[in-house]
């Protein structure tokens, strides 16, 4: 019977995304987001944080990486490179 | 598992969930383990000191840094998990002394002068093992260990800091700085782990790029950053045979006696069975805490939903 495990992410200031700096254990949702920010906060770095309980967490899998990141590695023409414009066309 | 030698060979980072040796796991686990064990443990020397701090402000700062050390060791902790284990299980390995931490918290603080030895010395042994650690190959303990180096300066700074002051103070001050850092100096030189010739796992450890140089490069490292450092504070470091040599463009210095680290590591310290004793009773005694905390959680979750 031990506390569950939290995902913790941290918005490093206004304009930034939340990023993920680790883990802590914690009873509920709300001693989560205390103990997080004692634990990860203690010299300014966020202004804002989320915890989400590490079992609420969906991943890709590792072994399937070729195949589940496929799709995107033969799309050459969603990249502005794949097209040739003449040197002298302005701004583009 | 050709992909892990890649991985390694390139020099990225291996991650949660990637497919590794057996062996790279557990060397990791320990590792991992250990060094949180060490930041845990390593509370309790200092924390001796909080409630006899001479001042609110060395007070503050002493609780300030103890608390770090918790930090640490959560941070590592956390990155020890990522590896499949279970948190309360390393607890009671450490308890029961499956696992080890650091020899150099066997040793007791006799003054507040060992407060500033520590920052200064132990922490700084610290630093010099842990920034190569920021690169280590084990994705999450190297991200722990960036978080850690940038919180360890304060901890090196305060501690010099606090010795500079005494140093200005009385004689008997200037005596307890020189009395601390006698029987700190062959400890802290012990930190970086016992001779290359007797560190069997040094080989393996680097090819994995777990570990980055050697414990004697290391050690060597330490003793050129200290000198200067002593000799500015006004101190002398309690080795006869340190001198620069020119030849090497580095100290030479003697040898610690490694059959004291050995008798510290299996548990003939001076303080070993304290420092476990201690831990062991704080983990029980807040059995009762985390029980009704989540008791707690469980009641309040019923309340919402029924
Ligand atoms: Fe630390
Ligand atoms: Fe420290």
């Amino acid at each position: 019977m031990s506390w569950p495990l939290y995902e913790v992410f941290v918005r490093a200031k206004r304009g930034l995304n939340h990023v993920h700096v680790g883990s802590l254990h914690a009873p509920d949702d709300a001693a989560a987001l205390r103990n997080a920010r004692d634990l990860y906060t203690r010299r300014n770095e966020g202004v804002s944080i989320w915890v989400v309980r590490s079992d609420a967490v969906t991943a890709s899998s590792p072994d399937e990486k070729d195949a589940f990141f496929d799709p995107s590695g033969d799309k050459v023409y969603r990249h502005p490179t794949f097209y040739p414009i003449p040197g002298d066309v302005p701004h583009i | 598992m050709s992909s892990f030698e890649d991985v390694l060979a390139a020099d990225r980072r291996i991650e949660p969930r990637d497919a590794v040796p057996d062996a790279y796991r557990s060397t990791m686990v320990r590792q991992i383990a250990q060094h949180a064990h060490s930041e845990i443990i390593g509370m309790q020397p200092e924390g001796y000191w909080i409630t006899r701090a001479p001042s609110l402000r060395r007070k503050a700062i002493l609780l300030a840094k103890v608390q770090d050390e918790a930090g640490h060791g959560l941070y590592l902790y956390s990155a020890a998990e990522t590896l499949g284990v279970d948190r309360d299980d390393l607890t009671e390995r450490l308890i029961d002394g499956r696992q080890k931490y650091s020899s150099i918290f066997n040793y007791p603080t006799l003054s507040y002068a060992d407060v500033g030895v520590i920052g200064w010395l132990v922490d700084g042994a610290a630093i010099c093992n842990q920034v190569p650690l920021c690169r280590s190959s084990y994705g999450p303990y190297a991200r722990a260990m960036i978080r850690i180096c940038k919180e360890e300066s304060f901890h090196q700074r305060q501690g010099y800091e606090l010795l500079l002051t005494m140093m200005g103070g009385t004689a008997a001050q200037r005596a307890q700085v020189q009395d601390a850092v006698d029987r700190w100096w062959w400890p802290s030189l012990m930190m970086f782990g016992p001779p290359d010739a007797d560190s069997p796992n040094t080989a393996r450890s680097m090819a994995w790029r777990i570990k980055r140089h050697t414990n004697d490069e290391l050690r060597q490292r330490f003793v050129d950053m200290t000198v200067p450092q002593a000799e500015r504070l006004g101190v002398t470091l309690p080795d006869p045979e340190l001198r620069w040599n020119p030849g090497r463009g580095r100290h030479d210095f003697g040898t610690p006696d490694w059959d004291e680290l050995k008798r510290v590591i299996s548990g003939g310290g001076p303080c070993n069975a304290e420092r476990i004793e201690r831990r062991r009773r704080a983990h029980e005694d807040g059995a009762w805490v985390r029980e009704a905390a989540l008791a707690h959680a469980a009641r309040r979750q019923e309340g919402e939903t029924g």
